[in-house]
């Protein structure tokens, strides 16, 4: 009778055990290097919000927050720190910027995803990215030299001549300087992020349902009308929500062009005096006033605070539109 | 044998790659043809080509003609949405349209003018009792059309492309995302409605065919092999690729 | 069947015409930008703006340059770029090959993507605070890190971007061979994605360079070429802001000048990155 030993046993085996090797040891290494750099990131954002925080103290106990943020008058060698102009200012070319672009953007996605060839797409891309990359104070630059005369010498007096009954529309700022001229500067900035996060929506959707809304007779636009877009509808938010952010944080070209006049706004065609515009224009004497950095940095604050939750928001949405559009 | 579609020496090219060679077949009247073959032999291209929704992915390229009641649907002239309304799609997987069920039926009927008010709520419910989901939601119309099953769905389709009124209707292996029980509720809605429309339904599973066809078209790698009644084909086929394939050597 | 007049086609029509009209006006203001600066910088271009530091009086329209901020500016973003590799890299190795579907990953990506929407005044302020606590004045190296900071993010989702995209079975034949996670991401990862590096670096660096609202608050300005670390540089972007706010239509011009040399920089970093990233692709497997 033949006993045959397993073959494992009669080849000895030399486990990772009986020889370390130099270069697992070094993959171990490498391993807690990069753990510990990947900290970075988690702590960078703590550590800001902290640090905005702590030097934000003591004007947020010295003034309710409620007072802070309605509060009109900003006088800081009196210790008046009303935010209200700012976040107005803000609010008011964020919103004229997103009224100007999302229709524009939307069109243009929609033309780009659904009736453009491959030709148009392949030089959109890059164009884009362009216009992206261009820096702010080079749209700054160019809003100085075309939209606010633009708007001082043709928008101004043709809205004020018909429209200007309304309040909205009253043309009491003689120089260009306005909502509408921040506004128009920061739409074409944020065209970039609302045109591609569309374009990728829209994408998303499977050919069947488009398919299966022509087969009945539909048109294209019929289609893209009632059975594209309401379900791209989600994803289409969320990008104008990273847009409405992105308009939030922008300082330089908003800076060079709205006139920065402490007041709440009540035309477009007044001057504002967005928060972003408020930190960059008196960093150089926060120290000198008491609680004026204090304040400036409290705006800094708000600024992270409302850009954080609009950017979590967004991409949570937009995570789980593309995802689900996968399955 | 009178023929509701005819396809003369119809190409299709996708990106330089030839799917479909000088196809020519016809298609008879108000009976159900079957168009069978192993995969990628150009079945669905030839579904497709016939209510023209080739033409949306870029790069194909279509010529040929093909005639539905003796007009060839690729003139120029002819509006392309006339030509969908007239040839239905019921595709593998059922899509219904971001809207409630009653929308999804109604769709093509308001679109086209065809119907309205309480005319297309008789409408609605008689095309839901075509496809037979009538009982199943008659109740809940105004629930959003993704609630359904699977099978419910693409029935909800099948109501949803006989609401516009087509005279053809086509199948593009229309129940195989569909456990048995609801390919058998597909099945038996495509027998009756055969009696009133030419149905062109393409399968991979010979079963099916076999169930279903009163014509049937072979076709293998782009070109149409053979075609005729379906008893003739199914028992005696006339090709040695036909034989191949239904004895289940090839496909 | 009926031909093509119905109010449906026309319908369609308008909103084709209204959609070529968007795209347009979008296309269009891309070359209006351009075009703006081209035609108000150029004139104002001369030699001496390339290779000359402010002299006395140059704000007042006398003689000079902006070759500090143009050199201050090469230092700060290239400095940022480097220190934003340095971090980056081993965080988008991290993320592919130690941790991938860990909690911890996921909280990396989430800070990283929090970090992304951040504006860059609220780095610029950040920066400040720290530099105030420690007792660090503006300077070079106060823009470097700042700079590295905000280009941090936007590095890391390129570069992971393409680490993503990299077939699985690439990863499997590297370990199949005995490979440790340490050499598969050096030998072969890198190997492959380097199109995307590249592409990620110059990125990051267009984007670094053109960035006012920041360096504002932590490398200060200075007329003099940088010199130390630790004393403060001038940027391009800020020379823009300055030079833009004088009285004098001299130094307006010249203001109008720096953005066209600042363009043309963030302009040929862009479609460089295009070509290049063609060039490096010799080795990647497609």
């Amino acid at each position: 009778m033949e006993t045959t030993t397993p073959l494992a046993r009669s080849i000895p085996i030399t486990t990772t055990a009986s020889r370390p090797s130099a270069r697992r040891s070094a993959d171990r290494r490498a391993g807690r290097l990069f753990f510990a750099i990947s900290v970075l990131p988690i702590g960078l954002v703590l550590i800001m919000i902290v640090a905005l925080v702590i030097r934000a103290w003591p004007i947020l106990t010295a003034i309710p927050i409620g007072d802070l943020l309605t509060g009109t008058t900003w006088k800081p060698l009196a210790g008046e720190f009303g935010f209200a102009p700012f976040i107005a200012g803000t609010l008011w070319v964020t919103l004229t910027a997103m009224i100007i672009a999302v229709p524009i953007c939307l069109l243009c996605a929609i033309y780009l995803s659904e009736y453009a060839g491959p030709r148009v797409r392949g030089v959109m891309k890059p164009l884009l990215d362009l216009l992206a990359g261009i820096p702010s104070v080079i749209y700054g630059v160019w809003g100085l030299i075309a939209i606010v005369p633009l708007v001082e010498n043709v928008i101004a007096p043709a809205l004020s001549k018909t429209l200007g009954f309304l309040p909205l529309f009253s043309a009491n700022n003689p120089t260009g300087f306005s909502v509408l001229a921040g506004g128009l500067v920061l739409a074409v900035m944020v065209t970039p992020v609302i045109i591609a996060v569309t374009y990728e929506v829209m994408q998303s959707i499977p050919q069947g349902l488009r398919e299966a809304s022509l087969a009945v007779g539909a048109t294209q636009w019929e289609t893209i009308r009632y059975a594209v877009l309401p379900k791209s509808l989600p994803g289409i938010i969320a990008g104008i929500v990273l847009g409405v952010s992105r308009a939030f944080g922008e300082t330089m070209a908003v800076l060079m062009v709205v006139g920065n006049v402490v007041q709440m706004p009540k035309s477009i065609f007044d001057a504002a005096y967005p928060l972003t515009a408020l930190i960059a224009n008196n960093y150089g004497e926060m120290m000198s006033i008491p609680m004026y950095d204090a304040a400036l940095l409290g705006a800094a604050l708000i600024l992270l605070l409302v850009i954080l939750a609009f950017n979590v928001l967004a991409t949570l949405v937009l995570y789980r539109v593309t995802e689900r559009a996968a399955t | 044998m009178q023929a509701h579609i005819q396809v003369r020496d119809l190409n299709v090219e996708y990106s330089g790659h030839a799917a479909l060679k000088n196809v020519s077949v016809e298609i008879p009247k108000q009976q159900l043809t079957v168009i069978i073959g192993p995969s990628g032999c150009g079945k669905t291209t030839l579904l497709k080509s016939m209510n023209r929704l080739l033409e949306l992915s870029d790069e194909t390229r279509v010529s040929g003609q093909v005639l539905i009641d003796g007009a060839d649907i690729y003139d120029p002239a002819i509006d392309v949405t006339e030509v969908r309304k007239k040839a239905g799609l019921l595709a593998q997987r059922p899509y219904p349209l971001p809207m409630s069920i009653y929308d999804n039926v109604a769709y093509g009927m308001r679109i086209h003018g065809l119907k309205k008010g309480r005319d297309l709520d008789r409408a609605v419910q008689h095309y839901l009792e075509l496809a037979g989901l009538w009982n199943e939601v008659k109740d809940r119309l105004k629930s959003p059309a993704t609630r359904l099953s699977i099978g419910q769905q693409q029935r909800l389709c099948l109501a949803r492309g006989l609401a516009v009124e087509p005279e053809i209707l086509l199948g593009d292996e229309a129940t195989s995302a569909l456990d048995p029980i609801s390919a058998q509720h597909i099945e038996e809605r495509l027998h009756e409605l055969k009696q009133q429309y030419t149905i062109v339904l393409v399968t991979h599973i010979l079963r099916q065919a076999k169930r279903l066809a009163d014509y049937v078209i072979f076709m293998y790698l782009g070109e149409v092999v053979e075609h005729g009644p379906a008893h003739e084909v199914f028992s005696n086929p006339r090709e040695e690729r036909t034989r191949a394939y239904l004895e289940g050597a090839i496909g | 069947m009926k031909k093509k007049f119905a109010r449906r086609h026309v319908e369609e029509a308008i909103f084709k015409v209204l959609m070529i009209g968007s795209f347009v006006l979008v296309v269009g203001s891309l070359g209006l930008i351009l075009l703006t600066v081209i035609v108000k910088g150029w004139p104002a271009l001369t030699l001496d703006m390339l290779t000359q530091t402010p002299k006395g009086g140059y704000y007042l329209g006398k003689e000079g340059g902006i070759l500090n901020a143009i050199v201050g500016s090469l230092y700060l973003a290239g400095g940022g770029t480097l220190l934003a590799l340095i971090i980056a890299l081993p965080i988008v190795i991290y993320l592919a090959m130690y941790a991938s579907r860990s909690r911890w990953a996921a909280t990396v990506r989430l800070s990283l993507d929090v970090l992304w929407g951040i504006p860059s005044i609220v780095y610029g302020a950040f920066a400040f605070i720290i530099m105030l606590a420690i007792g660090m004045r503006a300077s070079l190296l106060g823009g470097i890190i700042v700079l590295g900071l905000l280009e941090l993010p936007i590095m890391v989702r390129a570069i992971d971007e393409v680490v993503r995209i990299m077939p699985f079975e690439m990863k499997e034949a590297s370990f199949s061979l005995g490979a440790t996670r340490f050499e598969t991401a050096v030998k072969v990862i890198v190997r492959q994605t380097l199109p995307g590096i590249v592409t990620a670096i110059l990125l990051a660096f267009g984007r670094g360079i053109g960035d006012a609202a920041s360096v504002m608050f932590v490398a200060g300005y200075t007329d003099r070429m940088p010199e130390s670390l630790l004393r403060p540089a001038a940027s391009l972007p800020l020379a823009v802001f300055f030079q833009l706010g004088t009285p004098f239509p001299e130094v307006q011009q010249r203001a109008y000048a720096a953005a066209l040399i600042l363009t043309t920089i963030v302009l040929i970093v862009s479609l460089g990155s295009r070509w290049l990233s063609g060039r490096l692709s010799r080795y990647v497997v497609k």
